[in-house]
């Protein structure tokens, strides 16, 4: 007997998901996810928006990484409230391993989430956390051919950063190929190139993740 | 590696449709994988295979349809197959406005259902 189902493969996923992004919603949390490749700048990204954000903005973090509290560490060092993901082997984080995390963090006492998820350009981008602006750090020294070869993950991202810049020039970077293979599969998406180390092109970025973040609703309206 | 969380998907997407028509032994599944997910089949099986065991999808056959990955133009209007690493420009004419338009599918399309015996009506005629 033969049933039709037509059903997503990730649907279980998908649901756990949904269930974030009402919890977000309620706590007033805008939630990142942030992905890249292993030694794109994830973690410097973060702490370099961190330090950048407007004052009223409490941010926080989760760390996904498949062993240690490296990460972790530099985190809490910026006195940043942050939560280690071991993911022990897997090679992205999912929506119901989020949810478990945030029992360790106080969400009324946040704006904005950054999850720093698993270094990996193929399998974060199947599994929504939430209701997640999507963030991918490429990077120069990468090659500019990473869309052509990774497109799945491009197409999921709501920004593009492209870290490193000061190295452009050394590596020989090919802005427009590299945007040629981002526009076949996401054709609207900003590209903005950024440097953590001597800041070029965070402001706008902070700019821009600012302009997500809705206004917090006075109290007593 | 990535292919474990989706087997288990898989599975658990093909279990519930079973018990939603009432239950028995699954016999196929036949999914829907785009040609630019990077899924290997002999993964997805070998770890389904595992997953599978005790439950009523155990031994079931996976039906792989491919869809393949594919490029549409927009200078030409035409339609390209590709795999990655993507073309930088349209295979045909070069134009650069390309963009993709197949090979993402991800999901279960069916299940071949092995019903469980319907206990036979009482008639009520029994003398």
């Amino acid at each position: 007997m033969k049933i039709p189902v037509v059903t997503q493969i990730l649907k279980a996923n998908d649901s756990v998901a949904r269930e974030n992004a009402v919890l977000f919603e309620e706590r007033g949390v805008t939630l990142l996810n942030v992905m890249a490749s292993p030694g794109a700048g994830k973690t410097s990204l973060i702490l370099a928006t961190a330090a950048r954000l407007d004052e009223g903005l409490r941010p926080g973090v989760v760390e996904g990484d498949v062993a240690s509290s490296i990460d972790a560490d530099r985190i809490a060092e910026a006195g940043i409230p942050v939560v280690q993901i071991n993911t022990g082997g897997n090679c992205h984080l999912d929506a119901p391993m989020l949810r478990s995390a945030l029992e360790h963090l106080d969400l009324d006492a946040l704006d904005l989430l950054f999850v720093e998820n698993v270094g990996n350009l193929i399998c974060p981008s199947n599994y929504r956390l939430g209701n997640d602006t999507a963030v991918v750090v490429a990077s120069v020294p990468e090659g500019f051919d990473k869309p052509h070869k990774y497109p799945g993950i491009f197409a999921k991202a709501d920004m593009i950063l492209v870290n490193k810049w000061d190295l452009a020039d050394v590596f020989d970077f090919d802005l427009d190929f590299f945007t040629r293979g981002v526009r076949m599969v996401n054709p609207e998406v900003p590209i903005l190139p950024v440097s953590c180390r001597d800041g070029y092109g965070l402001d706008a970025w902070v700019s821009w993740l600012e302009s997500r973040i809705p206004s917090p609703v006075p109290p007593g309206v | 590696m990535h292919e474990l969380p989706a087997t288990e998907g898989i599975l658990r997407v093909a279990l519930d449709a079973a018990q939603g028509a009432g239950g028995g032994r699954i016999r196929e599944i036949d999914l829907v994988i785009g040609e630019l997910t990077s899924m290997v089949d002999d993964s997805v099986q070998f770890y389904f295979d595992l997953l599978a065991r005790g439950t009523p999808a155990e031994g079931a056959l996976l039906r792989f349809h491919r869809e393949p990955g594919e490029l549409r133009c927009d200078g030409c209007g035409r339609t390209s197959a590709v795999r990655a690493p993507l073309p930088p420009s349209c295979p045909r004419c070069g134009d650069l406005r390309v963009r993709v338009t197949g090979g993402q599918a991800f999901r279960v399309d069916s299940i071949d259902l092995d019903p469980d015996p319907t206990p036979t009506p009482s008639t009520g005629v029994s003398a």
